[in-house]
Parts: structure tokens; C-alpha cells; sequence
């Protein structure tokens, strides 16, 4: 890439890349939303009948098929679908009597909260866990490391969730129980964002913030702990790879201090791949852990994703889904935008 | 004047069926002169290189009688200590810059890195350093090239980087390590003049390490023939067609001349020099 291109040029094809960029995250969209949409067509739960029950009469069944427009063609269903989904109706969770949309603004949130603290978490010790061990490679610190991290491929998580609660809450008393606060903060900071931190920090209310954190702390630690396994590994044997590389031997050649020939030279090509796999983990994160949420009672996706299927809620399924499958599409734009910024050989 | 003294320098690297010796008891002694190592692959070249430097990297292990730089003992040097003289004083010319480039740093950063890490600067003495340098190293539009990265050269390039880069902090003592391998063999000779010329400039000692006996008797003073990590046969460059060692003789006559045609080159008998 020539630098000195004119400026005007550069930012026409910064504009250029931005529109292209906008029309494929649109049409993957769009293809999220068909396959969601006809899968929940294929699979043999009959929303009619999720609605009247199975005691309706055919008249009033037949009544219900129209008023919800499945008597239509598929085709013209879809495209009804599409619209509705682009204004924001995502359709009326029968469990729940609500909107569907208002539904997952209320149990995102709470999911994202947990998600992102527990990645931070995974990002924070995980990376240079995983360079550490790659640099004293053989040594017992690096065994020490690598044991820890097969402990979170293996362990399952409602176990450890429960062992969690049992130590440290029932036991020591260092942290709060299930729930996302404690009953009498509840409904105390109006709720803006639905991230109960952001929430009492804007309303600046330290005390449902400290208690908010108290609750947030273990499950999020126990998620931070499992994305914090996969990333070590992987910091690992990326950072490996890239030591054995002859520039490597090059900056030591020109003296320069093992710290830097590790985090200066060696760490900046793994920045790549690197990005990839947290961006992986986080997405999982923010599917929602069916697990981790029961355990603590959160209200979050993953329980709510769960009660939907059980009781055949289709729209929350449905919605559910495409909140989870949006997120995936914008972790990956998110995670090919910072490629080009890292790696010159990309751009 | 002695720059380098090495005595009985041995590398080995443990194997399931035990230790095996790549550099078995190599000394020799260097002023300011170009000496050139020749072997073939795995002779234990690379590995005197890379010992000198004490860059032999765990598993691996070096132990010598004497090594001694410019009075200095090389080997009673603590990591911190060995440090300031990478690159400061010592420096070495890698192979491929394919691969020993960063291929995430401005090739200016690289360059300039290698003289801060010695000297302290102030940022625009540094710059007019590196583009003094990258001049030297007869670099056209080096503004230019400073902002590039290692994949927008040419690899004859990259080597002209590479050397910029090892001799920036102006060492006394070059090592160039297969320098011109993994480049066409129109550029080889222009790369090659270029590190003599610097050297020469400088007063530097160079040890240009090559499997190309011509190449090591056109830019060097010296040669040390190395065969299974022994030194077989030390002459002066000018003498290298009078070598006596039937393993010298055997390298000499493996190499093609223009003028004949030969169906078959000839095989080494290494039975003649090693036992078995």
C-alpha cells in the first residue's frame, strides 16, 4: 500500500470498503433470518397449536391459523416475517405473554453483563498465561498452567457453578448467592442500558452497584475461567509457533531484552489469530450458558432460550436466536476490521 | 591483533540415545580480517555462528576452553551483560529475510530498534541514523522504504535491510550467515560487495559463513573448511587450489566449472578422512 496516496483517494476507498462492508453484514442478516425463519417452519411443532391447546375446537384452530397469518404461503410468510423483523416485532412469546422483543431487551442485557465481564476475565489472564507458559516452555510453571487449563476443558460447569456457590457463598460468605442483586435492591436504578452495573453507576447508586458486582462476580468468574482455559492454549501454542521463527533470533541478535523479544516482536503476529479465538469465546459467552444461568438464577438468554424451546414458544425461539446469530455476524465483522488494523500483509 | 579467540568450542543437543556433538572442539583465532567458514549442510557452521553470540538456545548447550572477544570472556558473561554486546558489538547477517524480518514492524522501526536498544536518542537523531543507514546501504528513496514493511520488498532488499539493521550500532565483529542463500544469484554478488565494502569501511571483522567455496575465496582472507563439526583445513584465500585435505580437495572438485562439460560430478570418499 503506497502511503503517500492522495488523501482524498484513501478516504474514497475507506468509504468504499465501509459500504461494502454494510451490504455484506446485510445480507448475512438476511440469510440468518431465512434459515432461522424456515427451520422454525420445518421442525414439527404445530404454533397453532401451542396457541389454542390441544382441547380447540377446528374452528376456533382454524380461526387462530389465520389470525396468524400461517395460511399463507411460506414465501409470503418470510417476506412478512422479514419486514416485521426490520421494524422491530419479533412477534408474541405465547409463555410469556409479551412481546418477544421486549423479552430479549430485558434477558440480553443481563447475559451480556455476565459475558463480558467473564471474557475480560479470560482475555486478562488467559493471554499472558499463555505467553508465559510458551516462554518457559518445558518449566514447572508452564505444567502448572497447562494442568489449569485442561481442568476448564473438563470440568463441567454446573458442577463447578455449584461447588462455587457452595465455597463462596454458603461457606465463606465472600460473595453474594443467585440473582442478579439482592430482593431489596431490586427495581431501585431505572433500568437505561439493562446492565445493572452501567445502570447504578449513571444512577449513582454505589450500593446497588457494589451488591450488582457481589452477585456478577462468581458466575462470571467461573465463565471467565473456561474462555481463560481455551485462550491460554491457544496463547500457547500460537506463541510457540511464532518463537521458533527466525526474527525472533534476529531481535535477540541485536540485543535487544527477552521481555521485549517476547511481547515486542514474538507476541504482534499472534495478535491475528489471537483475536480470532476471543472473539469465538466471547460469542459463546453471549449465547448464554444454560448451566451457569440455572445455577445462579440469572435471567439471562440461555434461560430463556431454554423455557421457549420446552414450552414450543416458537417467536421466542426464533428471536432468541437471531439475537445470538447477530451477535456471531458482528463478533466476526468486528473481528475482520481489527485484522486489517494489525496486520499489514492483510490490507 | 586478536578480535575473537576461540579454544576448543563444543555445541551438542541432547537426543533420546544421548548427546549429540554438532561442534567438536573448534578453535581459532580472529583479527580484523574476513575469515570465511565452509561446510556443507550440518557441518556445524551456523552453530559456531550462532554459539559465538551465546545464541544457542535450550535444549542445546555450548562449553569452550576460551572465548574471548576483543579481551572480553565471552562465556563468564551474565544474559543482561551478553546483551549489550548483541548487536552493539557483535552482530550477525541471517540467512532468508523472508523469515527474519518482523513481518509486523515497519522495516524504520526495525532498523531504528537496533540502535536504541544501545544508545539513548532523541527521536529525530534516531530517524536521521536510519536514513543515513538505509543510504549506505544504497537503499533509493529510503523515506519511503521506512514506512514499507518486510513483504513489500524484494528479498535483495530485505537482505540490504537486514544489514542496515546489524550495522547500525556499528559492531566491531560481523557474522553473515549464509547471507546470500535465498537470493538469485544476480543480486548475490551485489549484496556481498555491499557487506565488503562496509566492512572494509569500518575496519570490521567479518566471518561470513557460506557452502560456496568461490563465493568464500573471492570476499575472504582466510578459510576454515568445517567437516562434522571440525575444522579439517584452515589456508589463506589465495591458496585454497593448493589445499591439502582430501575433503577440501573433494569440495573443490565438486564445484562446475563453465567451460566443461561433465555428465557426472564427482562423489566425496569420505571414507579417506573420517573413520568409517
Amino acid at each position: 500500500m503506497p502511503a503517500d496516496a492522495p488523501v482524498s483517494k484513501r478516504l474514497q476507498r475507506s468509504a468504499g470498503s465501509i459500504g461494502g462492508f454494510v451490504v455484506v453484514t446485510l445480507l448475512t442478516f438476511i440469510g440468518l433470518l431465512a434459515i432461522t425463519f424456515f427451520i422454525g417452519r420445518v421442525v414439527p411443532i404445530d404454533p397453532v397449536l401451542s396457541v389454542v391447546g390441544d382441547r380447540a375446537t377446528q374452528e376456533q384452530y382454524d380461526a387462530a391459523k389465520i389470525a396468524l397469518g400461517l395460511d399463507r404461503p411460506l414465501v409470503m410468510q418470510f417476506f412478512s416475517y422479514v419486514g416485521d423483523v426490520f421494524q422491530g416485532d419479533l412477534g408474541r412469546s405465547i409463555s410469556t405473554n409479551r412481546d418477544v422483543a421486549a423479552d430479549l431487551t430485558r434477558v440480553f442485557p443481563a447475559t451480556l453483563e455476565m459475558a463480558t465481564l467473564g471474557i475480560i476475565i479470560g482475555v486478562g489472564l488467559g493471554v499472558p498465561l499463555g505467553v508465559y507458559a510458551a516462554a518457559r516452555q518445558g518449566s514447572w510453571v508452564d505444567q502448572i498452567i497447562r494442568v489449569f487449563a485442561l481442568l476448564g476443558y473438563s470440568v463441567p460447569a454446573f458442577w463447578l457453578g455449584l461447588v462455587g456457590l457452595a465455597v463462596f457463598y454458603a461457606g465463606l460468605g465472600w460473595v453474594s448467592g443467585p440473582g442478579r442483586v439482592d430482593i431489596f435492591y431490586e427495581g431501585l436504578v431505572p433500568a437505561r442500558t439493562g446492565l445493572m452495573l452501567v445502570d447504578a453507576a449513571l444512577a449513582g447508586d454505589w450500593d446497588v452497584f457494589w451488591n450488582a458486582l457481589d452477585h456478577l462476580g462468581l458466575p462470571a468468574a467461573i465463565l471467565g475461567f473456561f474462555s481463560l482455559a481455551y485462550i491460554a492454549r491457544m496463547t500457547r501454542s500460537f506463541m510457540l509457533d511464532q518463537l521458533g521463527q527466525e526474527y525472533v533470533t534476529t531481535a535477540r541478535v541485536k540485543g535487544v531484552p527477552e521481555w521485549r523479544v517476547i511481547w515486542g516482536h514474538a507476541f504482534r503476529p499472534i495478535r491475528v489469530p489471537l483475536i480470532t479465538v476471543i472473539g469465538l469465546s466471547y460469542a459463546a459467552l453471549l449465547e448464554g450458558s444454560v448451566m451457569i444461568e440455572t445455577v445462579f438464577s440469572w435471567p439471562g438468554i440461555g434461560n430463556y432460550l431454554t423455557v421457549a424451546l420446552l414450552n414450543a414458544d416458537m417467536n421466542a425461539v426464533l428471536g432468541a436466536t437471531l439475537v445470538i446469530g447477530a451477535v456471531f455476524i458482528l463478533i466476526n465483522k468486528l473481528s475482520d476490521v481489527l485484522y486489517r488494523v494489525l496486520d499489514p500483509r492483510s490490507r | 591483533m586478536t578480535l575473537l579467540s576461540v579454544e576448543n568450542l563444543r555445541v551438542s543437543f541432547p537426543t533420546p540415545s544421548g548427546p549429540v556433538e554438532v561442534v567438536k572442539g573448534l578453535s581459532f583465532d580472529l583479527g580484523r580480517e574476513r575469515l570465511g567458514i565452509v561446510g556443507e549442510s550440518g557441518s556445524g557452521k551456523s552453530m559456531t555462528g550462532r554459539a559465538i553470540l551465546r545464541l544457542i538456545r535450550s535444549p542445546g548447550h555450548q562449553i569452550a576452553d576460551k572465548m574471548e572477544f576483543d579481551g572480553i570472556d565471552l562465556q563468564n558473561r551474565s544474559e543482561r551483560q551478553m546483551r549489550q554486546l548483541r548487536g552493539a558489538r557483535i552482530s550477525m547477517v541471517m540467512q532468508d529475510p523472508k523469515f527474519s524480518l518482523n513481518p509486523v514492524m515497519t522495516i524504520g522501526a526495525q532498523i531504528a530498534e537496533a540502535l536504541r536498544v544501545h544508545e539513548k536518542l532523541p527521536r529525530r537523531a534516531v530517524r536521521a541514523r536510519v536514513l543515513e543507514m538505509l543510504e549506505a546501504v544504497r537503499i533509493n528513496d529510503p523515506e519511503r522504504v521506512m514506512k514499507l514493511y518486510p513483504h513489500e520488498v524484494s528479498g535483495g532488499m530485505g537482505q540490504r535491510v537486514m544489514i542496515a539493521m546489524m550495522l547500525i550500532p556499528q559492531p566491531d565483529l560481523l557474522i553473515a550467515d549464509e547471507p546470500t542463500s535465498a537470493l538469485d544469484v544476480s543480486v548475490q554478488a551485489q549484496v556481498l560487495d555491499l557487506i565488503d565494502e562496509l566492512v572494509r569501511e569500518k575496519g570490521m571483522g567479518l566471518i561470513l559463513i557460506s557452502h560456496d567455496l568461490n563465493l568464500v575465496a573471492r570476499y575472504c582472507d582466510r578459510i576454515m573448511v568445517m567437516n562434522a563439526g571440525r575444522v579439517v583445513e584452515t589456508c589463506a584465500a589465495d591458496d585454497l587450489h593448493k589445499a591439502q585435505h582430501p575433503y577440501t580437495q573433494g569440495l573443490l572438485a565438486a564445484v562446475p566449472r563453465m567451460e566443461e562439460t561433465r555428465d557426472e560430478l564427482p562423489v566425496l570418499d569420505r571414507s579417506q578422512w573420517s573413520g568409517t
